[in-house]
């Protein structure tokens, strides 16, 4: 028989070559799993970019609540964070929450579907890091941020524009990674 | 002192399957008559230290030894001796380990039953599985060792999921890892034959048996898992491209495939290569769907915890033998001899076609559920593909390979009329034609297509039995003993297909399907689907491991009771979770689904009632394919192997296939 | 004509079976049921609650990811249900509700992702596929076809003429 023609050798090849291809890819996708940069689960909130939605809040545990004006007038950055007294993983951020206000950064929470007495007991306990705490008891106006669960953070540049969103606890790590850096974009 | 042991009884079946390698692939190159015998010995060996081990780590579940971190954290002393025993693969680890255990057990038989196979491939095929083997199992000694061990033991373990304390634990992933497992004989086969450099008509028929095997318990493997499913998860559905779902698929789709290539292989020594390639893709496909799984890559509900360092080494284990594989097939394969000539139109035609569309479908799945990764990966931006995409992509390409289906069986090889086969065809064709006007009238247009191509392809698959038997043409007792006198593997292929028309059969019932949730007080009730259902009461109820709510809902029609259907919303105790514990009652052609989802302030309760026509035949179907992959396997042409010079051996059967 | 009365007979029986299922499912249409539900804190008619039904299939749920919005028990499902039949009721179009969840949500909120350039390759993938194997049969063949066959030089066509004679 013939020798093989070069085409043919070609095509033969050609599994390979789409095997390494993806396994070059899986090799990524598993590296970015290990620094925390890619999670299945995760998916990018669409106002990150935009204004902050239309929206207003009552105060809860004595605080003041607020409206997406008062937000737009802030002079500095605002971090919005959606937690809640039922939430394991919030009281695992509060104390870096604590940290960060601290620094300087102005928290504005919002307790996702929460009841006052609750709320009370959850902020004596952990401290409270927030300028302004507001009440969300439906649930509706967290729909309409775009959240899906708590805790969530958002980062309002001053004006009203959403810079930064994560879905999850503000851990050192989300903070050195991602926190720090968006906020140094905004300076 | 037994987990100790079953951990060592591992570690030696590690250092078998390497011997087994170095053996089995160079024993033949020495020419050496003693080591071409030992690579037998040792895929035995192997898989007797395998049993070892896998014994050692169900007694510690059995008896609930917790100094072992697997059966601490899995299971628990309330856990009933059947979930202790079943859970032992319920969980990462112990789940690879029941995956070498089956690798081993391929080995094993090769070496038992692959008497008929000339030695040396026999050898590089052991040699081969000794390879695969040898990563898998330095895979679970080094990163996912079910064996370790902690101290001191807590006193209670944390309990078997409570999805998973169901039957069908103890059945589905057994029978789905000797499907994916079982491929890995293929794929050795495949190597095996590249390292030779010969491809030949013997191959295909040798290699047909174990991919038949690995075939068979894979669709029973799926099918289980759709059963399992669809009345555990308290849905109502049987299928919901799940990324994990999607992963047994593939292998499955190309399995398929290679089943009907190497057909071909053994008829008219052609499609070689392509056969070659297909079962290096489908051990590869297994090998992925491992891999996905164990990493966290997907987004799914079946995925095991993510796990990206196990992930890397796997993606290592992967990088080597599918790499390496196609390597080989990139310079082995241009210079296998090709040949066989044929016209479109003709059996091998039909086959091809079969492959192309096989291959097709599979490239889809594989696209629809790697998208999201890859794309997030390569333009961070995350969507989603769901159910509703691979109905729409899959289901049209399934059309042709229904249509051929039925005439593919009809056609001679080399070149054959299509009109004879077609005449044959005439009573598939019209009742196809009739059950299509009767439910597009009724306006139901996509189950009218489904249930028009499961009568063709059910009615083509009698009829091709019944052309075999020479149905009519000869005495009706003639044509009975004919049916056991043609070829195994005929019957086998005409119930296959029959299979995959009951299963469409199935599908395409289940798009009739009607529903409802409502809430109802004891003594209301509400119409569905021509069946009246009352709730009775709602009473508390224990379990072995929980606590339950059952409702009970008397199902009547016409005032006749048809049945009571008591669906359970479940507490258990240890998890502190809770499951719905649907109540489903068939009668052969359509099931009656109720689920309770708990009560309201009001002592109300929200049920869902739903009526699915054709539900068992969705799994029936499955059956039915395995069942024929079952009886080919007993063809005797089999059994018959290297060509030996022995007195001549009379033709078996008809001269067709 | 036995064979065709036999295979009549059969006709008969699977087409009278799949009318029985078929009259089934048709039948819950025609029998008398409540003209209104309440599901997930919202009363609608039955049309409704259909049309929401299919809008909740299509809508993945971002709690319990592998499940719709409808089938989910997630309490965020359950509010969405609630949104998106009050929606219904209000009258907005599916399109209208749906485009309210991906604003919120992004694109990944939809089970079947939409025909954009960054998904061309995947609702492409079934038309290259097909192309992809059918090139590669055509291109299989056209090696194995033989050629034409060569001439016989002078000497072969001698002893070609030896041979014969």
């Amino acid at each position: 028989m013939a020798a093989p023609s070069v085409s043919r050798r070609l095509m033969l090849g050609l599994p390979l070559a789409v095997v390494a291809t993806g396994g070059i890819g899986f090799y990524a996708l598993l590296e970015r799993m290990r620094s925390g940069s890619y999670n299945p689960q995760d998916f990018n909130n669409p106002l990150v970019g935009h204004p902050a939605p239309e929206f207003t809040l009552p105060g809860a545990d004595g605080h003041q609540g607020f409206d997406r004006a008062a937000l737009a007038v802030q002079k500095r950055p605002v971090l919005v964070n959606f937690f809640a007294s039922w939430c394991v993983p919030c009281a695992g951020e509060a104390p870096f929450l604590d940290k960060l206000a601290q620094s300087g950064l102005d928290l504005w929470g919002i307790a996702y579907q929460d009841k006052p007495e609750a709320l009370a007991l959850y902020l004596a306990k952990y401290g409270n890091p927030y300028r302004r705490v507001a009440s969300d008891r439906s649930g509706r106006v967290a729909i309409n941020w775009g959240v899906y669960g708590v805790p969530e953070s958002f980062l309002i540049a001053p004006g009203g524009m959403v810079r930064w969103h994560v879905a999850g606890p503000l851990v050192p790590e989300v903070i050195q990674r991602q926190l720090m850096p968006a906020l140094r974009r905004l300076a | 002192m037994i987990p100790t042991l079953g951990h060592f009884a591992l570690a030696l079946a590690l250092a078998i399957a390497a011997a087994q390698a170095v053996i089995g692939l160079f024993g033949p190159m020495l020419r050496d008559r003693v080591l071409l015998r030992t690579a037998p010995a040792l895929a035995i060996g192997q898989f007797l230290m395998l049993c070892a081990s896998f014994a050692a780590l169900v007694w510690a579940g059995v008896v609930s030894d917790f100094t072992v971190k697997n059966v601490a954290d899995f299971s628990s002393s309330i856990t009933p001796l059947f979930y202790r025993v079943t859970g032992t693969w319920g969980n990462h680890d112990g789940s690879m380990l029941l995956w070498c255990l089956i690798l081993s057990l391929c080995g094993a038989v090769v070496g038992i039953f692959g008497t008929n196979i000339p030695t040396s491939l026999r050898s590089r095929v052991l040699g081969v599985l000794g390879l695969v083997s040898g990563g898998f199992l330095l895979f679970t000694l080094t990163v996912s060792d079910p064996f370790q061990r902690i101290w001191p033991p807590p006193l209670t373990g944390a309990g078997v999921n409570p999805i998973l304390q169901d039957p069908g634990l103890a059945v589905h992933p057994p029978i789905l890892y000797t499907g994916y497992v079982g491929f890995s004989i293929a794929f050795a086969f495949a190597v095996a034959a590249l390292i030779e450099g010969r491809v030949d008509a013997a191959w295909g028929r040798w290699v047909r048996p174990w991919t038949l095997v690995s075939w068979l318990f894979l669709t029973a493997g799926i099918c289980f898992g759709s059963l399992w499913s669809y009345y555990t998860l308290g849905w109502g559905g049987f299928w919901f491209w799940d990324p994990v779902e999607n992963v047994a698929l593939l292998p499955w789709l190309t399995g398929t495939a290679l089943i009907h290539s190497a057909i071909v292989v053994e008829k008219r020594e052609a499609l070689k290569t392509w056969s070659v390639l297909l079962a290096i893709a489908t051990f590869s496909m297994s090998l992925c769907g491992t891999f996905l799984v164990r990493s966290g890559l997907l987004n799914s509900v079946h995925a095991f915890a993510a796990a990206p360092d196990q992930g890397l080494f796997i993606l290592a284990l992967l990088a080597l033998t599918i790499g390496g594989s196609l390597l080989l097939f990139a310079f082995r394969a241009p210079n296998l001899a090709t040949s066989g000539l044929f016209a479109p139109v003709s059996r091998e035609g039909a086959l091809i076609l079969n492959n192309i569309f096989l291959c097709v479908i599979a490239a889809v799945v594989f696209t629809g559920t790697m998208y999201p990764p890859f794309v997030d990966l390569l333009f961070g931006q995350q969507i989603s593909v769901g159910a509703p995409f691979f109905d729409q992509a899959v289901l049209p390409l399934t059309a042709p390979l229904i249509l051929a289906m039925a005439v593919g069986p009809m056609l001679q090889w080399k070149r054959a009329a299509i009109m004879p086969a077609l005449t044959k065809l005439w009573a598939g064709a019209v009742i196809a034609v009739i059950v299509f006007a009767f439910l597009l009238f009724r306006g139901h247009a996509i189950a009218a297509l489904g249930l028009a191509g499961a009568a063709w392809v059910i009615i083509g698959a009698v009829v091709d039995l019944a052309e075999r038997v020479r149905l009519f043409r000869v005495p009706l007792v003639q044509s009975f003993t004919r049916l056991f006198t043609i070829p195994r593997a005929s019957v086998g292929a005409a119930l296959g297909h029959l299979g995959f028309g009951v299963l469409v059969l199935g599908i395409a019932g289940m798009t009739l399907r009607v529903h409802t949730v409502t809430v109802l007080h004891p003594g209301q009730g509400v119409d569905l689907g021509g069946y009246r259902w009352v709730l009775d009461s709602i009473a508390p109820v224990q379990g072995p491991n929980y606590q339950a709510r059952q409702a009970t809902v008397t199902v009547t029609r016409h005032g006749k009771l048809v049945m009571t259907l008591k669906p359970e919303r479940r507490v258990f105790t240890a998890q502190k979770v809770d499951t719905m514990a649907a109540a489903i009652r068939t009668n052969g052609v359509r099931n009656l689904f109720a689920t309770f989802a708990g009560e309201d302030n009001s002592g109300g309760g929200e049920f869902q009632f739903n009526v699915h026509p054709f539900a068992p035949e969705i799994w029936l179907g499955g059956l039915i394919m395995a069942l024929g992959g079952a009886i080919s396997l007993s063809d005797r042409r089999f059994r018959i192997g290297a060509p030996v010079k022995k007195r001549l051996r009379k033709p078996a059967g008809s001269a067709t296939v | 004509m036995k064979r065709v009365l036999i295979l009549l007979c059969l006709g008969l029986m699977v087409t009278f079976g799949i009318a029985v299922a078929a009259g089934t499912a048709a039948m819950a249409d025609t029998l008398a049921t409540p003209t209104t539900i309440v599901r997930d804190g919202v009363t609608l008619t039955i049309a409704q609650e259909k049309r929401a039904e299919v809008i909740g299939n299509k809508l993945r749920c971002l709690v319990c990811q592998n499940e719709t919005v409808e089938n989910s028990r997630a309490g965020l499902a359950k509010q969405f249900r609630g949104i998106i039949r009050r929606r219904v009721v209000r009258g907005e179009t599916n399109e209208q509700i749906i485009a309210f969840m991906v604003k919120r949500y992004g694109i990944f909120v939809l089970l079947k992702p939409p025909l954009i350039p960054l998904t061309w390759l995947l609702w492409f993938s079934p038309a290259i596929a097909l192309l992809a194997g059918l090139g590669v049969v055509l291109l299989a063949r056209r090696r194995t076809a033989p050629g034409p066959e060569p001439d016989l030089t002078e000497t072969e066509r001698a002893r070609l003429k030896d041979i014969l004679s």
